[in-house]
């Protein structure tokens, strides 16, 4: 009873999402969704293409701003503070919910530039101190080692796994409390791709982490928890163990066994 | 969980329905290895006895080359849900498959020693009955694992117990004859082994029911009373009626 009370209490704990619909004009993409993820664990999103699953993800930072004839509606609390309320800050909540994408988007800028300008976005540190926050943020993307000589070059010279490991670190200097990763390593090869993942278990110390995959093994390795969408539903979320081995729903057997369409 | 049906690789499809079909095989040799064994003893033929180890070495195989194709299924496929308890349940059920073949194999043994030995004047009829009883249960085994059927798993699971107070009623039984006629007990001590490793082969039925009902329902129930599974799975006997 009080271990379920728990993980209730954990899992309850960062952000809760309660009766959220999405329209991108007239469709309706997201349907009442009602979830809630616990802080400090990693929480993937699987589905097929067009469930939703990257549409949620961006209702999270309020990304979908960025286009017109979108909006959402229900509420979406981190913390407790309803982040779709019209008068909630949109550019502290993008400081608090960092976003990483598919394609690695490095600045045609240096190494250190490309982290020191998402610093300065938001604060002023003294020289000495960005030097700190750039070194820590490379070494939380673990990527520190294989760039610490030549931090004055192009962040473009670095390869695939290593722009995406810079886009990683661009996203935790500026401090965030969640890292949204859109297929952050759909477009890497398998060794990049385990870096990331080995990554994404190393900041979940620090971070609340919610990842989009279509890779359902990367979804099994890394996360905590496992939601399924289909058609702009949750159909179901729960432990990755359960989901993998054991899912209650015909409809996740059928996707994550391969037995979908 | 539904029969398995169509995936999107049909390739995928061919090789679980691969596995499952290849431990009914395997099953089925393994039935008529026991029956053989048993007919071996009661009836003094050593050449069937002999047939019986090497039918051993043809499911020695039989679990070498279903292991492997698993581990190749792991491997490439990485399954998940029902098809990774397919799987997991294969490498189990094979297991104990193997290991009946080996009680089948020592119950041949046994004939062959008791072959040569004097005849007792039931022909050795309690080894029959419970051999009968013990080849029953591994039948309907097969047949559970072949339906997914949970219910029949655990109705096997209860045939155990039965098997084992039929077990001690033979100890019982060997056990006054030695006391009777203390000549007899070194023949009478084979007798035991024989009736030892059909016991044993029901105890190996009963764990590929547990693997059953882990393939359907996702519980893993070793180390569960029998009661505590009837209720889990079937719902029954629970006071409020719910799960």
């Amino acid at each position: 009873m009080n271990l379920s009370q728990n993980a209730e209490a954990n899992t309850a704990g960062k952000i809760r999402v309660s009766d959220l619909n999405f329209y991108y004009g007239k469709y309706h993409a997201l349907k009442s969704i009602n979830l809630a993820v616990g802080a400090n664990q990693v929480t993937a999103f699987i589905g097929p293409s067009g469930c939703g699953k990257s549409t949620l993800l961006r209702t999270f930072n309020r990304m979908y701003e960025l286009y017109p004839d979108q909006r959402a509606t229900g509420e979406i609390r981190l913390d407790g503070e309803d982040v779709l309320a019209p008068g909630a800050d949109v550019y502290r909540l993008r400081a608090r919910v960092g976003m990483v994408f598919q394609k690695p988007t490095p600045f045609p800028m240096s190494i250190y530039e490309n982290i020191a300008y998402g610093v300065r976005l938001y604060e002023r540190p003294r020289r000495s101190e960005m030097d700190d926050r750039v070194e820590g943020a490379l070494r939380q993307a673990a990527l520190w080692d294989e760039v610490k000589d030549k931090l004055r070059q192009s962040g473009m010279s670095l390869s695939g796994g290593q722009q995406q490991r810079l886009c990683i670190a661009r996203a935790v200097a500026v401090r965030p409390e969640v890292v949204l990763l859109d297929e952050p390593a759909s477009a890497l090869d398998p060794i990049s791709t385990l870096k990331i993942e080995e990554l994404i278990y190393e900041l979940k110390k620090n971070y609340t982490i919610l990842i989009v995959t279509h890779n359902m093994q990367q979804a099994a390795r890394v996360s905590d928890r496992t939601a399924f969408m289909y058609l702009g539903n949750l159909v179901e979320f729960g432990d990755t163990n359960t989901i993998f081995t054991n899912p209650s729903n015909k409809q996740t057997e059928d996707y994550i066994t391969g037995r979908y369409g | 969980m539904e029969p398995i049906h169509t995936h999107i690789s049909r390739q995928f499809n061919t090789e679980l329905e691969d596995i499952r079909s290849r431990v009914l095989q395997m099953g089925g040799l393994i039935e008529r290895q026991i029956q053989h064994a048993i007919t071996a003893l009661v009836n003094a033929d050593t050449g069937l006895a002999d047939a019986v180890a090497t039918e051993d070495y043809q499911v020695n195989r039989m679990e070498v080359a279903i292991d492997e194709e698993c581990s190749q299924i792991l491997a490439r496929r990485q399954p998940a849900a029902g098809d990774l308890r397919l799987v997991v349940a294969v490498i189990k059920t094979i297991t104990d498959l193997e290991r009946i073949g080996d009680e089948a194999e020592k119950i041949a043994r046994m004939a062959q020693r008791l072959a040569s030995e004097e005849r007792p004047k039931n022909n050795y009829m309690e080894i029959q009955s419970l051999g009968n009883h013990v080849r029953q249960m591994v039948h309907d085994t097969l047949d559970a694992f072949a339906r997914l059927d949970i219910e029949a798993a655990i109705r096997i699971a209860r045939e155990d117990e039965r098997v084992d107070k039929e077990y001690e009623g033979v100890i019982r039984q060997l056990i006054t004859y030695m006391m009777e006629d203390p000549r007899t007990i070194s023949r009478m001590l084979n007798v035991i082994w024989a009736a030892r490793a059909l016991e044993r082969i029901g105890d190996h039925a009963c764990n590929i029911c547990e693997y059953i009902i882990y393939l359907v329902k996702g519980k893993d129930v070793r180390h569960t009373s029998l009661e505590q599974i009837e209720k889990e799975i079937l719902g029954r006997s629970s006071p409020t009626g719910k799960q």
